[in-house]
């Protein structure tokens, strides 16, 4: 789960990582009330799960309240990558004399946490590894005694040249490591990390996302899910414990497993068609579980065909055909409907399917091809 | 010979009296496993349909049975102890199937399983099975037959799907072994390649792949530089979006090295075919043992 930068900038203040003065606001009023509390010049961030926030406008500095309020109405309303932004940072500006990033991360091939740094700020730190890895400085910690504090000391002597703001790195490094362990979280991100003329570091930009596992055992992390800002499908998805992902094509799919679905995906493509969504129905598919993700998927006005493809291993294909039949008695599909399924308890399945005047089909590439060819073909963009 | 288990492999199932655990563990009964415990704390002194014991630990179980592979269906919050104690009373092979254990946690549970020698397969992964041998978690028995295709995978119905079609054309399987879909798992690819490559009565190995991380890129380099057999791949994600899980919690592109296509590409470059479609890969594997 990502959070939001005014989010993760409260926990990072909670650490004792310094970060300049602000607050959120969602109307231009409020907006200009804090930018008048803080004082002086300001900065007035976009507050959406999207990347490249500067980039899309989302961004503006505002020399006075009138400018803040003047900011937050161009910024409010706004839509970046598709989502409309409905709450905006005002934060005190720093002044910035340099920039540098400060960030963990889970290596998977290490099995480590790993803080990293470099002397440059507002970079991808991603691109930056690929493109060049020799700039980015780089600890591993043994996860069972964290980062070390010669770990951080050597970290921040490497990034800065001067005692003072190498001793004060190297404390933050060890907040945003308690940070990180503390709120259960897979990546943590300051970036950029700004000295100010007089020397002193601040983290001007906050990022945090949270390991989805954590959640359960974490509910006041759980509270700062931001529902309003995520697709609805994927919020009644989550509830119904299905797992879904929108994606902007027209055949919509169901399948049990995610690795299935993913390929069930690819396959789609493979065909010439175009995916509306990743849907995984999991394990021990209930009927109750088909019958929210079919009321998922044709909630999405895009989808023109929908694909089931079940393997039923421990799923039962019964079940699954218990589910359709049950969620088309009350109100008939508004799109054609292709159903394969195999496996346990097929052919019952089958005959609840065709008694109910479904076809049922057991081969995955017919199926997904006639998916395809159900949704009526579209302009190929781009 | 398969790999990891075989016909006198002794299992233990913690949790075997939960909804999954009983399920599973009656389902490798009738498969043949030698389910020789059960360990459920607190229930001790009983039987599990009559007929497995059930111990309050895991190292009364090895001691009284001498199991020496677990399975565990602990719940997530549970499962990290599971794991420890599992690891701490003397098991060999450890095969966690519980979806949902935090990453931080498992970071430890990997270094404090192999260093006591133990073997950690998953977690949130199906398990292992060698037809006609043995089945140590929930692939369904029925879709697979006994035969000399190694099969690894980071999923499970992909998994299914790709085995059910193999035994469909005849051809059988060595050992079906899911290593799971989370971002830290106790088992790699390149582990089983290296397993599958020195057992004799695999011939050839299919690699079922997905996007997220870089454990298919280093399968590659060992597909290319250390194995003497055939292998075939199929990697699953390349209509995934960026930056989105996809179900499976390792199932996530972040960069461009997550990426099904760069994947592909590595495993390519390897000399190792990567099959467009799940239902190419009986062709691909045919081809690849014919040019042996």
């Amino acid at each position: 789960m990502n959070l939001h930068e005014y989010q993760a900038r409260e926990i990072f203040a909670r650490y004792g990582i310094p970060v300049p003065p602000g607050e959120v606001a969602t109307t231009p009023a409020e907006a200009e009330a804090v930018a008048r509390r803080l004082g002086g010049r300001v900065v007035v961030k976009a507050q959406v799960h999207a990347g490249g926030r500067g980039k899309a406008g989302g961004v503006k500095r505002a020399p006075t309240p009138a400018d803040a309020r003047a900011a937050a109405e161009r910024i409010l309303g706004m839509t970046i990558k598709g989502l409309t932004v409905r709450r905006v940072l005002v934060s005190r500006a720093a002044e910035i004399a340099h920039e540098a990033y400060l960030g963990i991360v889970i290596d998977r091939r290490q099995q480590a946490p790993v803080v990293m740094a470099c002397a440059q700020g507002g970079i991808d730190i991603e691109e930056v590894a690929a493109r060049a890895p020799e700039r980015i400085l780089r600890e591993t910690v043994d996860p069972r005694y964290g980062l070390l504090p010669h770990q951080a000391s050597r970290l921040a002597y490497r990034l800065y040249g001067d005692a003072p703001r190498a001793r004060a790195a190297a404390e933050i490094a060890q907040k945003l490591y308690r940070t990180f362990l503390e709120s259960g979280a897979s990546l943590v991100e300051i970036n950029p990390l700004v000295t100010t003329p007089q020397g002193e570091l601040q983290a001007i930009d906050a990022k945090m996302v949270i390991d989805d596992n954590e959640l359960v055992r974490r509910p006041e992390l759980q509270a700062l899910r931001d529902v309003e800002g995520e697709d609805p499908g994927e919020v009644e998805a989550r509830e119904a414990g299905l797992s879904y992902i929108r994606l902007d094509g027209d055949v919509g799919c169901c399948v049990n497993g995610a690795g299935l679905a993913m390929a069930t995906m690819d396959l789609i493509q493979y065909y010439g068609g175009r995916p509306a969504n990743f849907l995984d129905i999991g394990g021990s598919s209930r009927p109750e579980k088909v019958i929210a993700a079919l009321s998922i998927i044709t909630r999405d006005p895009s989808v023109k065909s929908i694909l089931f493809n079940i393997f039923g291993g421990i799923t039962r294909c019964d079940d699954v055909a218990n589910g359709i039949v049950a969620a088309t008695r009350e109100s008939k599909l508004p799109v054609p409907i292709t159903i394969r399924l195999t496996g346990t308890n097929e052919d019952e399945a089958v005959r609840i399917l065709e008694s109910a005047g479904f076809a049922a089909m057991t081969d995955m590439d017919a199926a997904v091809r006639k998916a395809v060819e159900l949704a009526p073909a579209q302009p190929q963009a781009g | 010979m398969p790999i990891l288990i075989d016909r006198d492999t002794r299992v233990v199932v913690q949790g075997i009296t939960g909804r999954d655990g009983s399920f599973h563990a009656r389902q490798m009964l009738a498969y043949g496993t030698k389910v020789v415990a059960g360990v459920v704390p607190g229930k001790g002194d009983e039987r599990f349909d009559g007929a497995v014991p059930v111990f309050n630990t895991v190292a009364e179980a090895v001691e009284a049975t001498g199991a020496d592979t677990s399975v565990v269906y602990v719940p997530a919050a549970f499962a990290p102890d599971a794991l420890y104690e599992a690891a701490d009373s003397g098991i060999r092979l450890i095969v966690g199937i519980t979806e949902g254990i935090p990453v931080l946690e498992m970071l430890k549970v990997v270094r404090y399983v192999r260093e006591r020698g133990a073997r950690l397969v998953g977690p949130n992964c199906p398990g292992l099975l060698s037809p006609g041998r043995s089945k140590v978690g929930i692939i369904p028995a029925q879709i697979a037959a006994p035969g000399n295709v190694g099969v690894v995978s980071r999923s499970g119905t992909l998994t299914y799907e790709i085995v059910w079609q193999l035994t469909r054309a005849g051809i059988g399987q060595s050992t079906c072994i899911g290593i799971g879909g989370d971002p830290i798992a106790g088992t790699t690819f390149v582990d089983c390649l290296e397993a599958f490559e020195a057992d004799p009565e695999t011939d050839a190995v299919v690699l079922i792949g997905e996007i997220g991380g870089t454990d298919e890129q280093e399968a590659a380099e060992v597909m290319r530089a250390r194995m003497s057999k055939p292998a075939v791949a199929f990697i699953a994600g390349q209509t995934a979006p960026p930056g989105r899980r996809m179900g499976h919690a390792g199932a996530i592109v972040t960069g461009s090295a997550g990426t099904a296509a760069e994947k592909i590409a590595a495993v390519q470059a390897a000399g190792v075919p990567v099959a467009a479609r799940p239902s190419d890969v009986v062709g691909l594997v045919r081809e690849v043992c014919a040019a042996r």
